[in-house]
């Protein structure tokens, strides 16, 4: 791809890419600044956005050991683990259009997140398919393990994060990963039972199991397909960027 | 365990199952039930993480300037602004709350 001269669509597409990647890397700020409210260090959370590189699971991760500390660490890598299943579905959509070769597939699963796995999939031609997977996936790669390091560092000058909303900030984030997925009776009912019975079960359970008891509903509910049509499933669909 | 095994356990499991998906064949996303839970999973999760994040402090359900601010994050989202608009305006709706009570 890179003998290739980039034509006008190509470069529409980057041009999407980076303003992506620009979004991303603004929220990165308020991660690193709630990992390390959290009691994770600098290094810690520098770790987590270059190997992990799933903001949801990161947010998630962050969020139980928020509660629960290192005694709910079973239940956050769970949580962590559970939402970066979606990445493994995205991977299948977009392993045809990343190209050949052990390495660069290793390296395209590694950045087959949110963003990269929706601008690619809402392409025209496989040519630019090609250039918004990767344009996108580098510049949140680069952006958000950047702003992450800044948050960390900021979060360690800013004392109480809640002073400045972050933590409604990680709320936000998640609602706007849920919403364009609430479109279909059964994953407003899911989304309904899921939200109730975490809440209702946060007194009574220890930090992380809420979220992970709320999952059973998806797996019950996918399993009898309640509430779903008999129809083709439709595409998860991308974040709103 | 430590926070830092925490930490690399999550992470290798996050992306070992990224690198699956390039594993799996393209016909598993044609059988409708794992397809169908893998994505009512990630619903699941999200709801439940907005729920604990929104109202849970500890072990106790409070409400308090998080779900104003979680409902001006919805109407943004409802009125299809950008991404990064909803999760900054949320964060100042939040701030400017606890500031003025």
């Amino acid at each position: 791809m890179r003998r290739t001269p980039w034509s006008v669509d190509d470069r529409a597409v980057a041009r999407q890419g980076i303003a992506v990647g620009l979004a991303a890397a603004a929220y990165g700020i308020s991660y690193g600044a709630l990992a390390v409210a959290a009691g994770l260090d600098i290094w810690q959370t520098c770790v987590m956005s270059l190997l992990m590189f799933t903001g949801g699971s990161q947010f998630a991760l962050v969020g139980v050991i928020a509660t629960g500390g290192v005694a709910a660490g079973p239940a956050a890598i769970a949580s962590a683990a559970i939402l970066g299943i979606r990445n493994g579905v995205y991977g299948i959509r977009v392993a045809p259009i990343v190209g050949a070769g052990r390495w660069r597939r290793f390296a395209a699963a590694w950045i087959t997140i949110d963003e990269s796995s929706a601008v690619a999939t809402t392409q025209l031609t496989l040519r630019t398919q090609r250039v918004g997977f990767w344009v996108t996936g580098l510049s949140v790669f680069v952006g958000w393990n950047l702003t992450s390091l800044i948050g960390g560092l900021i979060g360690n000058a800013l004392g109480d994060v809640r002073v400045y909303g972050l933590d409604a900030a990680a709320a936000a984030a998640f609602l706007g990963l849920l919403w364009p997925r609430l479109r279909q009776l059964q994953t407003v009912a899911v989304a309904t039972a899921a939200a109730v019975i975490a809440a209702v079960t946060t007194p009574l359970l220890i930090p992380g199991l809420p979220v992970l008891v709320a999952g059973v509903v998806a797996v019950v509910v996918g399993a009898f397909n309640w509430f779903g049509g008999r129809g083709p499933q439709p595409e998860p669909p991308g974040i709103p960027t | 365990m430590t926070l830092w095994l925490i930490v690399i356990i999550a992470s290798l499991a996050c992306l070992s199952l990224k690198i699956a998906g390039y594993l799996v064949p393209a016909s598993f996303l044609e059988k409708p039930a794992p397809a169908r839970i893998a994505n009512l999973l990630t619903v699941a999760l999200l709801a439940a993480l907005i729920a604990v994040q929104t109202l849970g402090s500890g072990a106790r359900i409070v409400v308090d300037a998080r779900l104003p601010a979680l409902a001006v994050a919805a109407v943004l989202l409802a009125v299809r602004a950008p991404f990064i608009v909803v999760v900054i305006a949320a964060a100042a709706s939040a701030a400017l709350i606890r500031a003025l009570l």
